[in-house]
């Protein structure tokens, strides 16, 4: 692939998502305070020594926030690529196979989704140990049911197509009807998904933080420190829509970059992109 | 000329296109084309897939598809020039003056509507005459086309009448406004042989009595031999001849177009030695779940090395026995033997060797291939799964099966976007080929291919024949592909074997009623076939 066939709105994307990653990943260098150090007084507007001002409890909102992206990409990103992976492996099961499999997996399926997300989360949260790695594989499995029908549907779609029938004539076994010849196919849909799963495990990370069972303080989180500083909006201080950008904008450039790979991966098909 | 309905002069057509690295330009695919066509008369134009054809068809009311846009040259309809004129007034000439019947009317009618009011609808929107009038025209073509009970037909809704009655219901309601032009779009390559015959019959009808002006788009000479007055052959969006029908047909100036005119020319004498069977299916009776039998005691063998050509019209069951040779469909009674041994009737029971032995090739090359997996890789599994070639030997034997279907190097590593549709069909065949089969299974290979193409296919099938001593069980409608390929041939109705033989015996008489209409609803090249196709078919109805 040449560089110079990437559009500048793809490189815009990853610029976006490398930032957030080197802050994640050199936070105790970059922030010029520490997560949790109160240092001045609530809310104090911008200024040289606070680029982006204080939080509701006069500790440093740019260190916050940089110190917040390790959580937010780390949970989000973590759980979203988990439940791709189980909604993706157990769809193209039931896609492939039929019969009874598929029915079974289904209807469980259609089981959890028939339980409220956010109250199935609260009760399961509330009874395992708040460790992060539950908080990511509840997340995971909650997102992986949506990411199930998905692929159910797109899997059935590819399963009568011919190429299909000639690998089973031919004697493939499932997991290479499944890897190698639906999968590929089923790219693009997955991955147009798979950015707007992203931005709502974000969204769902905040809420869960906000009825106590998410991140817990002070570590920070970007949707927590939305929800600590949303008071404030009454009185003028602009300290919440600051993470609530940046969330926005991660949201903005994981799409921008799937976008872009959509493109090029349809693009083999011929004629999708005129 | 001064009395020309439609002159379309100089016309350039272009598509917009964006390369791979993100630039724009301008594909020509109409380059120059000129005509004229006078009241009451047809032209025909005929072409293989991308000549241009459909897109100068629709260059004539004045539309571009998608991304397609006419970049020259004018088209006037008796003298107005359409390309200059705005929305509004084109919508006035789409809807009065030009009509379109396009290929398939099952996508063309809309299913929540009643024909009748779908094919009164343009008349009534365009104040052309009052509902009842309209009513009654719709009757008097209904009539005149030749469908079932005209004065209720109109009630009907389009799932309720066949591919046939709703081509000659598109024909009605392209004739309905009394238009001066009607394009045809390859209005009877989607159907079977012996439906095209009565729809070809119906629409010459109408346009006679009519007197209406037509563009007849097609690939198949034959047909449009048997309506046009003129015929243009194209190109590449290039006009190749032009001349009258009788002239292209028995006086072709230019190598393409004897090459079109001279098709089929592929012969291969029968054999006479049909005893030795390496597949056989002993009274096979199948079905899909609990539905109706959709095969029905069928008995038939393929001997080794020879062509068994399956002939019948859609829903004859004919892919079905596919379905079932291959395991895909277990039959419900019967069996398969193949070298005297039986077969497992599901898939899953038989062993990989008895999966090599029969190879399938599909008639849609397009999604028999998987998009995302080059060349190398399509034909390189097989090789891989049943023989256990790895890399730089497995390699070599890609080329050498790309050699052998005639592909030469270059291609292994592109995908099958980047193929032409004979192309991929090749590659399929060279798919089956790595398997080292015995048989293989060619469901209707080269009828989604144009002619030229599928002459090459067929060719390359017989070549490989010859060089491997492979069987084909071949499925297909065209009974011009069984006169030259077959050893031996049968003939399915309705889930049952009309007719099983060596070639020479099921093609000469006497006949079974279905056999003989088949026969004789095959085009030949010749104008005037249709009339006498026809009135040999009512005197034997009016003899009965």
């Amino acid at each position: 692939m040449r560089l110079r066939s990437i559009p500048i709105s793809a490189w815009i994307g990853m610029f976006g998502i490398a930032l957030a990653f080197i802050a994640a990943l050199f936070a105790p260098w970059l922030a010029p305070y520490g997560e949790r150090e109160i240092i001045g007084a609530v809310w104090e507007p911008m200024s040289w020594q606070h680029p982006l001002g204080t939080d509701n409890l006069g500790r440093d909102l740019l260190s916050r926030l940089i110190f917040g992206a390790q959580t937010t990409l780390f949970v989000a990103l973590g759980a979203s690529v988990l439940s791709f992976t189980i909604g993706i492996v157990l769809s193209f099961i039931a896609a492939v196979t039929g019969g009874w499999i598929d029915q079974g997996l289904s209807r469980v399926n259609d089981l959890m989704m028939s339980i409220p997300t956010l109250i199935f989360a609260l009760v399961v949260l509330a009874a395992l140990p708040q460790e992060i790695w539950i908080l990511i594989l509840v997340m995971a499995v909650l997102d992986s049911t949506r990411v199930f029908r998905l692929g159910r549907a797109v899997a059935l779609d590819i399963a009568v197509m011919d190429f299909v029938e000639a690998a089973r004539l031919r004697g493939e076994g499932t997991s290479w009807i499944i890897f190698r010849e639906i999968l590929p196919n089923a790219l693009s849909p997955l991955l147009a998904e798979f950015g707007l799963r992203f931005a709502f495990a974000v969204l769902f990370l905040s809420t869960l933080s906000f009825l106590g069972l998410g991140i817990q303080p002070p570590e920070a989180d970007w949707g927590g420190m939305v929800r600590d500083n949303n008071d404030g909006i009454i009185f003028g201080v602009p300290a919440a829509l600051i993470p609530g950008g940046a969330i926005a904008a991660l949201a903005v450039c994981v799409n921008i970059v799937v976008d872009w790979l959509l493109r090029r991966t349809s693009s083999l098909k011929g004629g999708r992109d005129g | 000329m001064a009395d020309a309905l439609l002159e379309v002069a100089n016309l350039r057509i272009g598509a917009r296109t964006v390369e791979p690295d993100g630039t724009r330009a301008m594909l020509e695919i109409v380059k120059g084309i000129s005509f004229s066509l006078p009241m009451g008369r047809v032209l025909g134009l005929i072409g293989e897939s991308g000549a241009g054809k459909s897109t100068i068809g629709l260059a004539a009311l004045a539309y571009g598809r998608g991304s397609v846009e006419i970049t020259g040259g004018t088209v006037r309809l008796s003298g107005e020039d359409l390309l200059a004129l705005g929305p509004r007034a084109i919508n006035a000439v789409r809807g009065r003056r030009v009509a379109y019947v396009a290929q398939s009317a099952a996508a063309a009618f809309n299913p929540a509507h009643r024909l009748g009011d779908q094919v009164i609808e343009a008349s009534l929107r365009f104040g052309l005459m009052s509902r009842r009038e309209a009513r009654a025209r719709a009757v008097e073509l209904f009539a005149l086309l030749g469908l079932p009970e005209p004065e209720s037909f109109g009630y009907r809704y389009p799932h309720q009448v066949s591919g046939g009655q709703l081509q000659r219901a598109m024909t009605a309601m392209a004739l309905h406004r009394k238009p001066d032009l009607i394009v045809f779009d390859e209005p009877t390559t989607a159907l079977d042989v012996t439906t095209q015959i009565d729809v070809l019959a119906a629409i010459k009808r109408a346009i006679e009595e009519t007197g209406t002006a037509a563009l007849y788009i097609t690939h198949d000479l034959a047909v449009v031999a048997q309506i046009a007055d003129e015929i243009m052959v194209l190109r590449h969006g290039e006009m190749v001849e032009h001349g009258t029908t009788a002239q292209i047909i028995s006086d072709p100036q230019q190598d393409y177009t004897r090459a079109l005119v001279n098709i089929r020319n592929v012969r291969k004498e029968a054999a006479t030695d049909q005893s030795s069977a390496v597949l056989a299916v002993k009274g096979v009776t199948a079905a899909y779940g609990r539905g109706p039998k959709v095969l029905d005691n069928v008995s038939l063998h393929v001997p080794k090395g020879q062509t068994l050509a399956i002939v019948g019209e859609s829903g004859s069951g004919k892919s079905t026995l596919a379905r079932v040779i291959t395991g895909l469909l277990p039959a419900s009674a019967g069996e398969i033997w193949f070298n005297d041994a039986p077969l497992p009737p599901r898939l899953a029971n038989r062993s990989k060797d008895q999966l090599r032995r029969i190879q399938l090739i599909y008639q849609m090359a397009d999604t028999a291939v998987n998009p995302r997996q080059t060349v190398a890789q399509i034909i390189g599994r097989p090789l891989r799964l049943y023989h256990g070639l790895t890399g730089k030997t497995r390699q070599a034997r890609v080329q050498q099966l790309l050699d052998d279907i005639e592909m030469g190097s270059g291609f292994a590593d592109r995908y099958p976007a980047e193929l032409s549709g004979g192309q991929k069909q090749r590659v399929a065949i060279a798919r089956a080929l790595a398997a080292d089969p015995e048989i293989i299974i060619c469901d209707e290979p080269t009828s989604a291919l144009d002619p030229l193409v599928a002459e090459g296919i067929l060719r390359l099938l017989m070549k490989l024949q010859a060089e491997r001593d492979i069987s084909y069980i071949f499925i297909t409608h065209d009974i011009a592909i069984v006169r030259a390929i077959a050893d031996s041939v049968a003939v399915m109705l309705q889930g049952r074997v009309q007719r099983f033989g060596p070639r020479e015996e099921v093609l000469s008489p006497p006949f079974d009623a279905y056999t003989d209409l088949l026969l004789k609803s095959v085009p030949e090249m010749q104008p005037g076939w249709l009339e006498q196709a026809i009135s040999a078919r009512r005197m034997e109805s009016g003899g009965q």
